[in-house]
């Protein structure tokens, strides 16, 4: 299947810093594609670069099987996004709002369905209030019906949940469900939360300082028998060369540093640690981690700490 | 293009701000009218001190003519301010509201965006510009009534026939949309740069009283610059109330004394026009959001 989402090598310099480093990920049709760093990872970077907000230094991004930045209309005309706060005009009603950006997306609504879409997102009673006397959770609802209203078969939503309350943080995960299930769009959402994405998220990326951490299934990340092991070898490069050409390939994940990582079941470790022996690969140390969440700590792991929030 | 432009003058005429202007323009004319209507002709022999002993003037000097020349000399120093309220707020504005990401995700092209976005500046200027004939030109003509008008120039004076005078004062204004859109397209420009609307207008402010000073100060060094200077241009609407003269030194209604002056410094004025919008469009479209 054709990705809906290409992105192959991207890069983004700011002056001298390199907010995202040769970034490859791909996202299937109706996948709910979880985006997952801590704050400053890159995640918003990359998602402004998807919306194109940002140019890329490098890099190429695919969407709908056309390069974006050379289709860039056509491509827009068929997403939906949020970027971090869902700003609207705030000296302008909900429904002037609405009203507003369906006819920027090149779509002529009629006044009934634009209160029907206001209804889904719980806003039809506020139609007429200006946008300043709404709390950030109805702004946040207005902004994800303001970014549905074209019926768009992509949508980006980047940290939608910041600044909710619990039960807003559980209106906005039941409604990329719905999306996702009842309606069969594709739905990209970056969290800083690693349960949120959890609880939402068909596949995964994890990315810190720009790079690519790990990219899956969810079900397989988040599979408590899978974990990830990190060695320290003598020789990497011949460590590296020498697993490549095992069984253990497919196991490998992108380098960190000086470790090597693999992903594999826990009961899988011991064969692991044979193979090692056998193939010559002399060992400095052997190190599982324990599940997704305690390595997401761990390869996050810097100045400011990860939120594991859970309700 | 046409439903970018409805969209920016719908979002323009819905903010309170938009209105500061009509009211100050609205304020600042009914001021002038106010004392003119009240003391006018302690004005007018203020005005003619110098003269009064060589000339007598027959007629109604203190007519409606003569109180819209007042009050466009004193306003049209202003009224930049007032243009740079809106203008130099339609880039930065939306990227301190943060809607400046939601608008640039739609499918709409950079350039379009900001083409509309400045349209309709250009929109409110006009607007701006109309209710200020309306007040300082109509409205006068009815409070004061017509008559000839009566100009001192630095070395000389200038009478217009009463029937000589609407069209200059239509040129005028023509003119005067002329500069205020060059004020208002350097506005637009700076507001690209900035995330609030102070710094844009300030700096618009600044960079005008600042080319003012040069224009207006006479040093040879200063002089080489003044011709490549909008401000100097600005007040080119003062060359449609001057009039050429036949030999036997009578006024020729009708005439204007240097069209080509009138017609250079339109032309200077566009072309900065043209640059600064030219620019805003080219720093725009590679410009990062980050906001």
């Amino acid at each position: 299947m054709e990705p809906i989402v290409k992105v192959t090598g991207l890069t983004k310099s700011f002056k001298h810093i390199t907010a995202v480093q040769d970034l490859s990920f791909s996202v299937n049709e109706g996948d709910v594609y979880g985006f997952l760093g801590q704050n400053g990872a890159g995640k918003s970077t990359t998602i402004r670069m998807l919306a194109t907000l940002i140019r890329p230094t490098q890099g190429s991004i695919e969407i709908f099987g056309r390069p974006l930045l050379t289709n860039r209309n056509e491509i827009l005309r068929q997403v939906g996004a949020v970027i971090e706060k869902p700003d609207v005009y705030k000296y302008l009603s909900a429904y002037e709002n609405l009203e507003l950006f369906a006819r920027l997306s090149g779509v002529k609504v009629s006044r009934e369905k634009l209160m029907q879409q206001l209804d889904k997102v719980g806003l039809s009673h506020r139609a007429k209030d200006t946008v300043k006397t709404f709390s950030q959770g109805m702004k946040q609802r207005l902004g994800i019906a303001i970014a549905l209203v074209h019926d768009p078969k992509l949508i980006i939503l980047d940290e939608p949940t910041n600044g909710l309350d619990p039960q807003g943080i559980a209106d906005i995960r039941n409604l990329v469900l719905h999306l996702s299930r009842d309606l069969k769009k594709t739905v990209i959402v970056s969290s800083h939360l690693l349960n949120e994405i959890e609880q939402v998220a068909s596949r995964v990326l994890i990315i810190d300082k720009g790079r690519k951490i790990i990219e899956g299934n969810a079900a397989d990340l988040f599979d408590p028998a899978q974990t990830i092991v990190e060695l320290q070898t003598f020789d990497n490069v011949y460590a590296i060369q020498q697993l490549q050409l095992s069984a253990w390939s497919k196991h490998l994940q992108p380098q960190r540093d000086t470790a090597i990582l693999i992903r594999l079941d826990r009961q899988q470790i011991p064969q692991l640690h044979r193979d090692l022996v056998d193939m010559d690969i002399q060992l400095l140390s052997l190190q599982p981690r324990h599940s997704l969440e305690d390595y997401f700590l761990q390869v996050t792991s810097g100045n400011q700490h990860v939120d594991t929030y859970s309700n | 293009m046409w439903t970018l432009i409805q969209i920016e003058l719908f979002k323009i005429f819905r903010r309170p701000r938009t209105y500061i202007a009509f009211a100050a323009i609205t304020g600042l004319i009914g001021i002038i009218q106010f004392g003119l209507k009240l003391d006018g002709a302690a004005y007018i022999d203020f005005m003619m001190r110098d003269i009064n002993s060589s000339i007598t003037v027959e007629g109604k000097i203190l007519n409606g003519y003569q109180v819209c020349y007042i009050s466009l000399q004193v306003l049209l120093v202003h009224v930049p301010l007032l243009i740079a309220l809106v203008a130099a707020d339609m880039i930065s504005g939306e990227a301190n509201m943060g809607t400046l990401r939601i608008m640039l995700t739609k499918p709409i092209s950079r350039t379009r965006f900001l083409l509309a976005k400045f349209l309709a500046a250009t929109a409110y200027t006009f607007l701006l510009l109309v209710w200020l004939a309306i007040l300082a030109l109509l409205l006068n003509m009815l409070i004061f009534g017509t008559d000839d008008l009566f100009l001192l120039k630095s070395d000389y004076v200038v009478l217009l026939k009463k029937d000589d005078i609407f069209w200059r004062y239509i040129w005028a204004f023509a003119f005067a949309m002329l500069a205020m859109t060059t004020v208002a397209s350097l506005g637009f420009l700076f507001s690209l740069f900035a995330e609030n609307s102070i710094g844009p207008i300030v700096a618009t402010m600044s960079v005008i009283i600042f080319f003012t000073i040069l224009s207006t100060l006479n040093i040879p060094v200063f002089n080489k610059l003044k011709p490549f200077l909008f401000t100097t241009h600005m007040i080119g609407w003062k060359e449609f109330f001057d009039i050429k003269v036949n030999d036997a030194n009578e006024a020729i209604v009708g005439s204007i004394q240097n069209p080509q002056k009138i017609i250079t410094s339109a032309l200077v004025l566009m072309a900065h026009i043209v640059g600064f919008v030219t620019a805003a469009v080219v720093i725009f479209k590679r410009k990062d959001v980050l906001s």
